[in-house]
């Protein structure tokens, strides 16, 4: 088996997937002789012809309008949006006839599309590059939304996109690109794309969480883990749906519950999962929900991203607010 | 192809918008018609279809006025390009519609209690049972073009002789999905043909408030491809350019943009009032030179046709419509279910609650 990046299993997917099927193309800026900007489609259409990794212009509403134009005719597209700060001209086409197509023709008509985007900041990119837009993304009824946090969970979540008959949003982290490598089996065997990912087991409070704030999360866990306070660590990994049976499972063992992303707070998906746990769980809360997020600022240019995007200390002391008694 | 400098003070690029009429608001032929105008079956065809769009139409805002639809957007005037390109086009090739092409639709097979289902409130109403990969009408203007761009590459890409025709009308070439598709139409050489249908008014806007170009049709300049004007309520004319330009998308030689010069003659809507905006005397120039008149002309010209035959066929269509619109009154709504069970192949957990919550409230209607 060979370790891996999580880009790179991000491009071994998208190989799996085209060597496999042959309605999938893989479309977007620069994917092809470039190979992306991160290097996601690196080597595609030198394997598989220009004329299934198809270099677009530089116009994101195009992109997606187009999917969901071979999508209709029995292609399978998986196409990039280079920064997700650049997937507003795509809104349109994704709200108003992506995610809607199908049930405005009663099922006539689907989009089986992929939309890939890197994700959130941490690297010191330029203005604009840095968004954790998934709250935008996730008030679309007729989207799923996928963030993975490791290079196994990118390579089968993104199988289970590519193979999902509706529209997909996948996110990836950009600060977990390259930041370590796994072990990644290129079997083409997918991961369901509903479920949560318990990557701790604990019974004093349940920290749920996503993308590249697993890594901080994690890290707190432990840094917690020294002082004997146990933590359950859920990567909620399918934003839409999320898949609240495992975290009120959680909950109702923990009774306590902290939720951290780097998307601003206001009405970010955090919001959603603490109010589902005060609908369903409010009896098994030992304290109150607790949120650990970005700020409901501008994404800062990148002498600031350290600030704005929660550090270690800031969910330990989350952690620490639900203990005390 | 990378260029360094410049030779200075030489014309870099020029063009020409060509425009073409056959059939004048007399029903006069200037030239030659094409071979199918000669033929009395195609050409009584298409005239009875665009009658029959005209009576459907009548009639469907006569039902928005007694609260049997909802809002409702007239194609009064239209009928010469909706049927032209209906008549232009194979059953495989693809349609991007706004919303009013229903002459193309019908032309297409899909049946008149859809339209009345849809502008009823009812989904159902984009099944399209006849025409089974058209899309629906899409209202967000001009966000129909990139997908049918996307087609239009699927085409490509699998090598079939199909083509995609997006229709737009003078407003929705202010809109950058406009552009963006048809330029990457010219980038890929994809089979892609748009109808821009100029009726000149964008619900109060007129074409002056869209654009400062002489024409619509010369935006394709700009996407590198061929853009010409037409006589939109010259039905030869429409299906004759259409089909054309189908024809070429087909055999790989690449997309086209065609301005149909029409005349809006009803409201934007039923919602609409036209009168704040335009002169009467404007509607009235525009009614004397609309498209049903003319091809009745020629029609009559060649002996093809008269009175008799068209109280008979107003007669023949006003039966069709009746019956259409008793079908489409006596459907019954769906249930509440029909918001969830469409939205995804496979229904998420968090829905399927939703979906009984609806239902139990449903029933206490």
């Amino acid at each position: 088996m060979t370790k891996l990046t999580m880009v790179e299993a991000i491009n071994l997917a998208q190989a799996w997937e085209l060597a496999h099927d042959p309605d999938v193309l893989v479309m977007g800026e620069d994917v092809g002789v470039n190979g992306g900007v991160f290097r996601a489609t690196a080597g595609l259409q030198q394997r598989f012809g220009a004329q299934r990794v198809l270099d677009t212009p530089l116009a994101e509403g195009l992109i997606a309008g187009a999917a969901i134009g071979l999508a209709t005719q029995g292609f399978k597209p998986v196409a990039e949006i280079q920064f997700m700060g650049f997937l507003y001209p795509a809104l349109d086409q994704i709200a108003s006839h992506m995610a809607r197509l199908r049930s405005r023709t009663r099922g006539r008509l689907s989009c089986p599309v992929v939309l890939r985007m890197p994700h959130g900041g941490g690297i010191h990119a330029p203005e604009h590059h840095s968004e954790s837009l998934e709250s935008l993304l996730c008030h679309h009824a007729g989207l799923r939304v996928l963030c993975p946090s490791s290079p196994q969970r990118a390579y089968g979540l993104l199988l289970a996109a590519i193979r999902e008959p509706d529209p997909v949003m996948f996110l990836e982290p950009v600060r977990l690109y390259r930041l370590g490598r796994q072990e990644v089996e290129d079997n083409g065997q997918a991961l369901p794309l509903d479920r949560c990912f318990v990557l701790r087991r604990g019974e004093d409070a349940t920290l749920v969480t996503w993308g590249a704030m697993v890594t901080e999360t994690m890290k707190a866990a432990e840094q917690l883990a020294a002082e004997n306070i146990d933590c359950e660590v859920i990567d909620a990994a399918s934003l839409a749906p999320l898949d609240f049976e495992t975290m009120l499972d959680s909950v109702a063992r923990t009774g306590r519950v902290i939720i951290v992303h780097e998307a601003m707070r206001n009405c970010g998906v955090g919001a959603e999962i603490a109010a589902t746990v005060a609908e369903h769980a409010l009896y098994d809360l030992r304290a109150p929900v607790q949120r650990v997020t970005g700020y409901d600022t501008i994404m800062p240019l990148y002498r600031l991203e350290q600030d704005y995007i929660p550090g270690v200390q800031r969910i330990v002391d989350a952690v620490r607010t639900t203990l005390i008694e | 192809m990378l260029r360094f400098g410049m030779d200075r003070n030489h014309t870099v690029a020029s063009f020409t918008i060509p425009g073409r009429q056959w059939l004048d608001a007399d029903g006069q032929c200037s030239g030659e018609p094409p071979e199918f105008a000669r033929q009395p079956a195609e050409m009584l065809a298409m005239y009875r279809m665009m009658v029959q769009t005209r009576l459907f139409d009548t009639k469907a805002v006569n039902l928005q006025r007694t609260g049997k639809l909802g809002t409702y957007p007239s194609c009064l005037g239209h009928e010469a390009v909706h049927v032209g390109v209906g008549a232009a086009l194979r059953a495989e090739d693809v349609v991007f519609p706004v919303y009013r092409e229903i002459g193309t639709k019908f032309w297409r097979g899909i049946a008149m209690q859809d339209i009345l289902l849809y502008w009823g409130g009812d989904e159902r109403g984009t099944r399209y049972a006849d025409s089974p990969q058209d899309f629906p009408f899409c209202i967000p203007i001009g966000s129909q073009m990139p997908q049918a761009a996307g087609t239009a590459l699927a085409f490509s890409l699998r090598n079939q002789p199909r083509c995609a025709l997006a229709y737009v009308g003078d407003g929705g070439t202010s809109q950058g999905a406009f552009y963006e598709a048809i330029n990457f139409a010219g980038v890929q050489r994809l089979p892609l043909v748009t109808v821009i249908v100029n009726n000149q008014w964008a619900i109060s806007a007129p074409v002056s408030t869209q654009t400062a170009a002489a024409t619509l049709a010369q935006k394709a300049v700009a996407a590198g491809i061929p853009g010409l004007q037409i006589d939109g309520n010259d039905v030869v004319g429409v299906r004759h350019t259409v089909a054309e330009a189908a024809a070429r998308a087909r055999a790989g030689e690449g997309p086209t943009v065609i301005e149909a010069l029409t005349y809006r003659l009803s409201d934007h809507t039923t919602s609409d009032d036209a009168s704040r905006y335009r002169s009467a005397d404007e509607v009235e120039q525009a009614r004397a030179v609309e498209p049903l008149l003319r091809t009745r002309r020629y029609l009559e010209a060649r002996g093809w046709w008269n009175e008799d035959a068209e109280q008979q066929l107003r007669a023949e269509c006003s039966a069709t419509i009746e019956e259409a619109v008793k079908q489409y009154l006596a459907t019954p709504r769906q249930s509440s279910d029909a918001m969830f069970d469409h939205l995804y192949a496979n229904m998420p957990r968090n829905l399927q609650w939703q979906r009984d919550l609806a239902r139990r409230y449903a029933a206490h209607r």
